[in-house]
């Protein structure tokens, strides 16, 4: 008992192969989307690898766009022989790929849908990579004279304004790291060697934080350095000041950035997925219905068409069967080449 | 002597026709760019317009979104036009139309031009306005409790970010006004009330700038206070202080954005304005074309098409006449219910032969 039957005559043959065809541009259309999808992700990654230390896994954009110009191919390949399928001459020279067509395209949808789960996924690794590369990047915030790390300032600087963010967690991570270089220290003041001898690294650490930290939002003109001395600014509180300075860390907002990104790509991928089940079963429909024409030199005689040619429990133990019967094809042949030569 | 002359054969006709047709659509879309430009430039003013002072005289942007919609309505009534002119039966229909129609949509093209040269003219008024409104907006920063006001200066701090500039014209226009709210000053502090009894107006004027004027580029964190006293810093030399702020002024910053982008909507919009021009000699061609057709009654033969049927001097000769006549029609010279004197009465001349000719 096949799966899905269905009855096809001439003029329901031609509707479903033109609907397929149809079908099949789209899903060239959403390969190219996939593509582009990827590409955008990896540009995004590349344009913030200074913060993640370089570190950053490639992996997921480089998969979306090898996936991507997959789909194409396939998805244009099912698109000509569904065009050839109306016409019995050209359709017969495509017949015998068929089969292994459709369970290539059943293998690439299988993998789709793993694509689809790891942009769900990759947020946890990104975490990681975002926390160790900021703080890092904290770390050479002062480093505008050592080559390789004089432009993480400036990077530093652009991000905490675009992404509305300052420091790591909080603004305090920028208490804890040395951000004005020593050039600019004077260490003939004793106010800056009682700082400095004050921790055991002997850093300039200070209560104050880089200008881009500055909320545009505030009332006030932004107050960056000696924040948590009440008494160096009329009328401030710093335990109550909410918009002085941005309160969100740079983790959280770069994650939240990426992870709302690989949210939409995750949901794209599924809707593609649905696409290409749709065309790989209009596929399987057309090649079923062409193959079991009632009279194979009468194009207009009626056929059959199904998604299983038996049961799925029946289609199953027959993979079964064959793959067990492959194993064994070697073994048999040898026995009975030994039989042969003890008979003889 | 016709300016321009062509002659057209049927099929010439036909094939004008078709193409008209199809240059009509594309004068659609052209329309539907214009309209979305004059959106555009629109929407990008509103952006900034709080810190222009009477930006509601722009007009630029109004002109350019009325003109895209006649031209997407004048071109698709020309569309539909020259389909039927392809037949003359079908042109009967339009027959009337036609010349209204030519000198309505000559007079529409001419607005496009207008428009385009608008663009490029705009610079001084521009300028001007961003010279008002930008010292009102830095005089009205600190005000962030006064209602109306409150949102200026998170809109000069985003204008300095976002544009890399300072001031109106440099950093130093900064140290012209106060801006840093008396709220936040401690009137105790004797340091606080002796500047303010520095300066005529009382204002607490100083030699710093918001933290916006930062520049990202500069290796060294930022200098914001006290940026006239040399030695209040470690090496705060010549080139740190080149380095330190935004250079340029926030006017000019303004004034080459907004420039740049009305320049190339200029020149699209000048390009548009050569396109309806083509139609609209295509149009005229077709019209005297078929018109001539027309009189000469048999729809398959070759008629001449022409721009204008006399030359330019002639033209404006023979209106100059129809106005003049249209004055001296309702002069009465020869109405037989005057009393003529009797002295002529017996050479009375019949009056009917000398009657003017009222239509030229």
């Amino acid at each position: 008992m096949a799966l899905m039957l269905v009855k096809f005559d001439l003029k329901k043959r031609v509707k479903l192969a033109q609907s397929v065809w149809f079908m099949y541009w789209f899903a060239v259309l959403a390969g190219v989307l996939v593509f582009s999808m990827g590409l955008f992700f990896k540009i995004e990654l590349r344009k913030r690898s200074e913060l993640m230390d370089n570190n950053e896994s490639h992996f997921l954009p480089n998969l979306l766009i090898f996936m991507g110009l997959i789909a194409c191919g396939i998805n244009t390949f099912g698109g000509k022989v569904c065009y050839d399928s109306l016409d019995p001459t050209k359709f017969a020279k495509w017949k015998p790929m068929l089969k292994s067509f459709l369970v290539f395209c059943v293998v690439f949808n299988a993998l789709l849908f793993v694509t689809a789960l790891l942009c769900f996924l990759m947020r946890i690794p990104l975490q990681f990579t975002l926390a160790e590369g900021l703080r890092n990047g904290m770390k050479y915030y002062k480093d505008t004279d050592t080559p390789g790390r004089c432009y993480m300032k400036r990077t530093l600087d652009l991000m905490q304004m675009e992404f509305r963010c300052c420091g790591n967690d909080n603004y305090r991570d920028w208490f804890e790291i040395q951000w004005v270089s020593n050039r600019y220290l004077d260490f003939s003041a004793k106010e800056v060697k009682d700082r400095i001898g004050s921790n055991v690294d002997g850093q300039y650490l200070m209560d104050g934080v880089p200008f881009s930290c500055c909320n545009p939002s505030s009332p006030r003109p932004c107050i960056q350095l000696q924040m948590t001395n009440n008494s160096a600014h009329y009328s401030y509180d710093h335990y109550t000041e909410e918009l002085n300075v941005w309160k969100r860390g740079c983790r959280y907002a770069l994650l939240s950035y990426y992870g709302g990104m690989m949210n939409t790509i995750g949901a794209l991928v599924i809707l593609v997925i649905m696409l290409e089940i749709a065309v790989t079963v209009g596929m399987q429909y057309v090649n079923s219905s062409l193959s079991t024409l009632a009279n194979p030199e009468d194009p207009e005689s009626e056929s059959e068409g199904w998604i299983l040619e038996k049961t799925v429990k029946e289609t199953f133990t027959d993979i079964m069967d064959k793959m067990k019967a492959m194993g064994k094809g070697g073994k048999v042949e040898e026995g009975g080449e030994a039989a042969v030569a003890t008979v003889s | 002597m016709a300016v321009g002359r062509v002659t057209f054969s049927k099929a010439e006709r036909e094939k004008l026709a078709e193409v008209l047709w199809l240059l009509n659509w594309i004068s659609v879309v052209t329309g539907v760019i214009l309209f979305s430009l004059g959106l555009f430039l629109k929407v990008e003013i509103q952006k900034w317009a709080e810190v222009m002072s009477e930006y509601g005289t722009f007009y630029v942007p109004h002109m350019l979104i009325t003109t895209g919609l006649a031209a997407c309505c004048i071109n698709y009534l020309g569309g539909q036009i020259c389909l039927d002119c392809a037949d003359t039966n079908k042109f009967l229909r339009w027959k009337l139309v036609m010349m209204p129609y030519i000198i309505c949509t000559f007079f529409f093209t001419s607005c496009v031009l207008a428009g385009a040269l608008m663009c490029y003219s705009i610079r001084s008024q521009l300028e001007e306005s961003l010279f008002l409104g930008l010292r009102n907006a830095m005089r009205y920063y600190k005000d962030t409790d006064t209602p109306g006001r409150c949102y200026l200066k998170r809109t000069v701090d985003m204008l300095q970010i976002q544009f890399q500039c300072c001031g109106n014209t440099g950093y130093r226009d900064w140290f012209q006004i106060q801006w840093i709210s008396s709220r936040y000053l401690d009137m105790t502090n004797s340091a606080v009330v002796d500047r303010l009894r520095s300066n005529v107006e009382g204002k607490y004027l100083m030699d710093g700038v918001p933290f916006s004027c930062c520049s990202t580029f500069s290796p060294r964190p930022c200098i914001q206070q006290h940026l006239n006293n040399r030695t209040a810093r470690l090496h705060y030399d010549q080139e740190s202080q080149q380095q330190n702020l935004w250079r340029r002024g926030c006017r000019q910053a303004l004034l080459d954005h907004y420039t740049g982008i009305m320049e190339s909507i200029g020149l699209t919009v000048l390009l548009i304005w050569l396109f309806e021009l083509l139609v609209l000699t295509g149009v005229r061609y077709l019209q005297t074309a078929m018109e001539n057709v027309l009189l000469l009654g048999d729809p398959d033969l070759e008629s001449y098409g022409w721009i204008l049927e006399n030359s330019l001097a002639e033209m404006a000769r023979s209106n100059f006449n129809i106005i003049k006549n249209l004055g001296k029609c309702y002069q009465v010279d020869d109405d037989p219910n005057i009393n003529v004197p009797t002295a002529a009465a017996e050479h009375e001349v019949p009056s009917q032969a000398t009657r003017i000719q009222c239509s030229s």
